[in-house]
This record gives structure tokens, sequence and C-alpha cells, in this order.
């Protein structure tokens, strides 16, 4: 394993140019590389020789390494968890507003990494990487991934900084299972494993609208078998079609009725209809905008694999179905949340868990948050959310002697 | 109904100011009766367990492992605040979430009476816990016939509320809550009844406010 080191602060933005830090962010961040040599097998057979992980940490790392927090993300995210990037300031943190000093994960006490998972397109290795045995780049040659080979390859960044048991492993949604799948896969190295709006298994329905995104993917003419990277193309249509569908997935009709409602995009003068496919609503609109952005940032192969990964999540497929006996070797406390109105993990998802690991006598608390906005819910500011989640942490630092909260930053502030 | 022998063991409860609950008042009479009943390191479940104050106790008493049931935001959050694992749902619902006889007590703290499915929560407790604790407001003392005479629904501190807008919707009187439990085979092994911070011990039927049972699971009797 080597790391690689960060880059020159010359590569950054001139500090004077750069927005002050506010209150409750970790400030600018820039991630490192991390490398390791040793080949990893994965759940498909196929060997990894060596791969390269992306990664941002926050606050220290205590003598005892006793306080790390390991938080794992979803389909589109990366390993910036928190802050703001020291190259492009505008990019903060997916999880900003639960991750910082004095949050609900609170940076004063705990040492937070964040790290891009393998197969994922933000420096990570993963189909848009060079494949060191043709010297081009993976494409669609990259191996098939599962959660389970991700608890692995992130293992080895524990392994590096020397952490043997993390206080906490958390994630939401795709990174949920990943949370789970730490538990299960490596138990003595989770101390609480906090799970948000996640699921053990997908549903017929869930791998369905997985389908639907991969099939817009695979049926662009600019996806050319997977190796349009060589082709200097992107499958575009293709992958804003895809994002389009999940983002209608992680929103519930509610939140979609009030943001857009029926509203139109620009009505003739009596407000008439348009009479054509171009955009006439609102609400298409903003899912071709999404879709777009999506499609300029985001690599195609890699959503494939993502989606692919969640698909095959299924911890109890190896005991006949019985969630309780997959979960039999974690030892972990558990957290689990979901939200009333997700209908892509409903609650019923969580409670199901729930149910195996009291069956297991595992110590959980689990809340069934009343809001609005779906699926999404999990990276918003819901005040009771981020209690649940701030309470449940500082009962940790309180387990580990990690001292009490200084200050309360953020959604709680 | 034979009547409720009271308990051998009373061990004697922390004093205020216990550790675990610096700035809580010490809990209430009924709830001292309750945590005495629960033998030490057990597993407990508390079904509306509010902000988790006697599991809290019973965790830094009698050492038990606990887990506790809440539908309310605010009272789910104190009770993660206080270290107690809650589990966020509406009791109405039942208690599928907990196995056949998970736990060693299951206590259902003044729920009772207003709760819908009387029947089935008591059959539910009954289901994962080899113990149940309930208690209620005892609708026979003897004032609240002195209520309705004057020709007033009862209104006390126990039941401080109007007819109209009680939560309060299954009342009974200790005999009435014997005879159900008789009908679902609960053994009842304990009864404590109270007058405020005043424990009271003959005429309880009368002259007694809040009626605490413990009784034992038919499927507890079987194991």
């Amino acid at each position: 394993m080597t790391a690689i080191a960060l880059p020159p602060d010359t590569a950054a933005a001139p500090a004077a140019a750069r927005p002050p830090v506010p209150p409750g962010s970790v400030g600018y961040v820039s991630p490192q590389f991390l490398s390791f040599d040793e080949p990893l097998t994965l759940a498909s057979g196929q060997v990894l020789p060596s791969y390269t992980l992306a990664v941002e940490t926050y606050g220290q790392l205590n003598d005892q390494r006793s306080n790390a927090v390991l938080v794992c993300h979803a389909l589109n995210a990366s390993h910036h968890v928190a802050g703001m990037d020291a190259e492009h300031p505008e990019q903060i943190g997916w999880w900003d507003n639960m991750v910082g000093p004095g949050k609900a994960v609170d940076t004063d006490r705990f040492f937070v990494i964040g790290i891009n998972n393998l197969g994922s397109c933000f420096g990570s290795t993963g189909p848009t990487t060079i494949n060191p045995d043709t010297g081009r780049p993976w494409g669609a040659s990259f191996p098939l991934l599962t959660v389970e080979d991700w608890v692995h390859a992130q293992a080895r960044v524990a392994d590096h900084f020397g952490i043997e048991r993390f206080a906490a492993v958390m994630g939401g949604s795709l990174g949920g299972m990943q949370a789970l799948s730490w538990a299960i896969t490596c138990p003595e190295r989770v101390g609480d494993c906090v799970v948000v709006a996640s699921t053990a298994r997908l549903t017929a329905q869930n791998i369905a609208f997985n389908e639907v995104a991969r099939r817009a993917i695979l049926t662009d003419p600019d996806f050319r078998g997977g190796d349009y990277g060589d082709q200097g193309v992107v499958p575009v249509n293709g992958l804003s079609v895809a994002r389009m569908v999940g983002h209608i997935t992680y929103q519930s009709d509610e939140v979609m009725a009030s943001k857009f409602g029926r509203a139109q995009r620009a009505p003739g003068p009596t407000g008439d209809y348009r009479y054509n496919y171009d955009v006439e609503f609102e609400v298409e609109s903003y899912l071709r905008h999404q879709g777009e952005k999506f499609s300029r940032y985001f690599d195609a192969n890699t959503y494939l694999l993502l989606t692919r990964a969640l698909d095959y999540f299924d911890p109890a497929r190896a005991h006949g179905g019985d969630l309780a006996r997959a979960l039999s070797p974690a030892q972990a406390r558990f957290l689990l949340v979901s939200f009333s109105t997700d209908w892509r993990f409903a609650p019923e998802h969580s409670r199901e868990i729930v149910r195996a690991l009291l069956k297991n006598q595992r110590e959980v608390t689990y809340a069934e948050i009343d809001a609005p906005h779906g699926h999404d819910a999990f990276l918003l500011g819901d005040v009771r959310y981020h209690a649940i989640v701030q309470g449940y942490y500082d009962q940790i630092a309180r387990r580990l002697d990690l001292g009490e909260r200084r200050q309360t930053t953020g959604v709680l502030a | 109904m034979k009547p409720a022998a009271a308990l051998a063991d009373t061990a004697p409860l922390a004093p205020a100011g216990a550790p675990g609950l610096p700035s809580d008042a010490p809990p209430r009479i009924d709830l001292l009766r309750i945590a005495s009943w629960i033998a030490p390191g057990s597993r407990v479940l508390d079904l509306g367990c509010a902000d988790g104050h006697l599991l809290a106790y019973l965790q830094q008493t009698r050492q038990v492992t606990g887990a506790g049931v809440e539908i309310d935001d605010q009272r789910v959050i104190a009770a993660v605040r206080r270290g107690v694992r809650v589990i966020q749902q509406n009791l109405e619902e039942g208690l599928a979430l907990f196995g056949d006889q998970q736990f060693d007590t299951v206590v259902l703290s003044q729920t009772l009476q207003s709760m819908h499915h009387t029947e089935h929560i008591l059959r539910e407790m009954a289901r994962v816990a080899r113990y149940g604790i309930v208690s209620f407001p005892n609708f026979g003392y003897w004032p609240h016939g002195w209520s309705i005479l004057r020709g007033r629904m009862p209104v006390n501190d126990q039941m401080p509320y109007q007819w109209y807008d009680t939560p309060n919707i299954h009342l009974c009187t200790l005999r009435d809550f014997q005879l159900l439990a008789g009908q679902l085979g609960l053994r009842i092994t304990h009864l404590a009844t109270f007058r405020g911070e005043t424990e009271i011990h003959w005429l309880r039927g009368w002259r007694s406010m809040l009626a605490v049972y413990r009784f034992e699971s038919p499927l507890g009797r079987q194991g």
C-alpha cells in the first residue's frame, strides 16, 4: 500500500479567493489517494490485482484510534462527505449537514472517513481508470462488484489508518447497505452501525427501476458496448434518462406536487398548451436539467455497476432468506432510521432489519421519521432526524470517553 | 379471582439522584414498585416508554437489557439522548416487530386505558414476554361514584380530563381487569395500589386511584 501525497497547496485555489468557512463546516478539504497492491478477490471470482481509493478525512484520529467513523456513500456520491473542496470551493460535501464540528456526527470528537467506492468514478479505481494490463481504460471490462467487495476494499483503508474497530460505520441508502454489510462481514470492527433509509434486499420493483435505468444506458447508440471512452463519445441520453428515472424514485409524490404541481414552463399568451413534445411542464424541465447535469459528471459504466451491486445485495440469500441468521455474526449496536414517505426503501424495509436484530437480541434503536421528502430525506435537514443521530452519536462518544459536545452547529443550532 | 399477594422481593431502590438520573426527580412510587418486580439482569420491554426514564432507571439499578416502544418524536429523541434503546412505532399496530417470549418482562404503564385494542395488546404482551406489568387508573375509586351520583364525570389528578377530551376510552375497575386477565389466561402474581404517593393496602378496590398488576403469560408457564 502506498499513499500518494496530497496535491501541493499551490494546486488549490489561492486562499484569498476562497469563500470564508461557515460555522460547523470542516473547512477546505482535499482527497488522498490510497493504493493497495495486494490482489482483491471479488465475489464474482475475478481478482483485482491492485486498486486505488479516493479518501477524505475530517477531525483527528485519537491516540487509541477509537474515534473513527466510516461514512459510506450512496449511488452517485463520493468520498467528499463534508466541507468545501480545496480546488472547487463550490463543491460542498454530500452530507455536510450531518458531518462537521458541532454537527450530529461531531468532528470535534470523531475522526470521519469518506471513501469513494471501488468501481466509482471520483478518483477510485473503476471503469474510467486505466487497466494496467492493457494501458487503456477498463471501460466495460471492469469486473462487477458487490457490497461485500466494497467492504473488503474499505477494510484496507481502516488498516492503513491503524483502525482496528470503528466507533461507527454509517450510511444512507446504498451506503446503509454497506454499513449493514460491515456489521456482518467484519463484526469485530464495528462498534455501532447506523443504517438510514436502507434495506437488506431490493424488491422486484426496486430492481425493475434499476433495470429501466440500465436499459436506457445500454441501448444508447453512444454506449458502444461500454467502450465509449475509447471512441470519444458519452451516452449522454441514456445517462440522463437513467438519472431522471432514479430521481423520480427519490422523491415523494407529495414533494413533487408541491414543488411543481402542474405548473407550465412557458405557457402560451392565455396559458395555452403548446401542443408539442418540448418541455411543457416545470417538472419536465427539472428532470431534464437533473439528467443533463448528471450525464456531464457521472460515468455510464459506473452507473451500471453500482445499480447491479444494489440488485445483488441480499445477505439473507445464503441463509435460506432468513435475515436474522444472516445478521447473527453482527456484534454492533444498531441505529436504523426510515422516512414515512420513502417509497424506494419504505419503512417496512427497515422494520424487517429491526425485527431480525431483535430476534438476535442485538441492541437496536429505530426511528421512523414522518417526513414528506421521500427517499431524499436522508440527505436533508429534518430536525427530528438530526436530533436522533446527534443523540445517538453523543451516547457513542460518552461510552468511548471522547468528551462532551463542545458546540452545536448546523441543523440543530 | 384470588387477591394478589404482596411481593416478597422488595429490594431497596436507589435513592433520588442515583447514577443515571442526575437531574431527574426520583421515580414515582408506582414505577419504583414496577422496578422491584423486575429481576436484575433480565430483558425488559417498556411499551409507551416516553423519555425512557423507567428503562434508564432499570439499566442503572438492575442492569437490565431494555428496549422501549414509543410513537412520539420528541420522546423518542429524549430516550435516545438518555442512552435508552427505543423503537418508534404505534402500539395500536401490535408488537409484530417482537418475537415470541423475546423478553422476560413487558411493561405497559398507564397506557392500557387509552388503547383501542385492549385485549389485543394484552395478548401481545403475553406473547412477547413471560411476565407482564400493567398499570391503569382505578375507575372504582369511591369518589368517582360520588361524582357520578352528583351528575358529573370524575376528574382528578389521576384522570385530569373532561369527558370530551379524555384519551381514556377503556376505563375499568380492579375486578374488571382481573376478569379480563382470567379470560386471557394471564395469571396475576402481584398487585399494588396507590393513591398519589401513598400505597393502599385495604379496601383497595374503592380507595386506590392507580392499580399496578404483574401477571404471568400462559406461554411463559409452559416454558
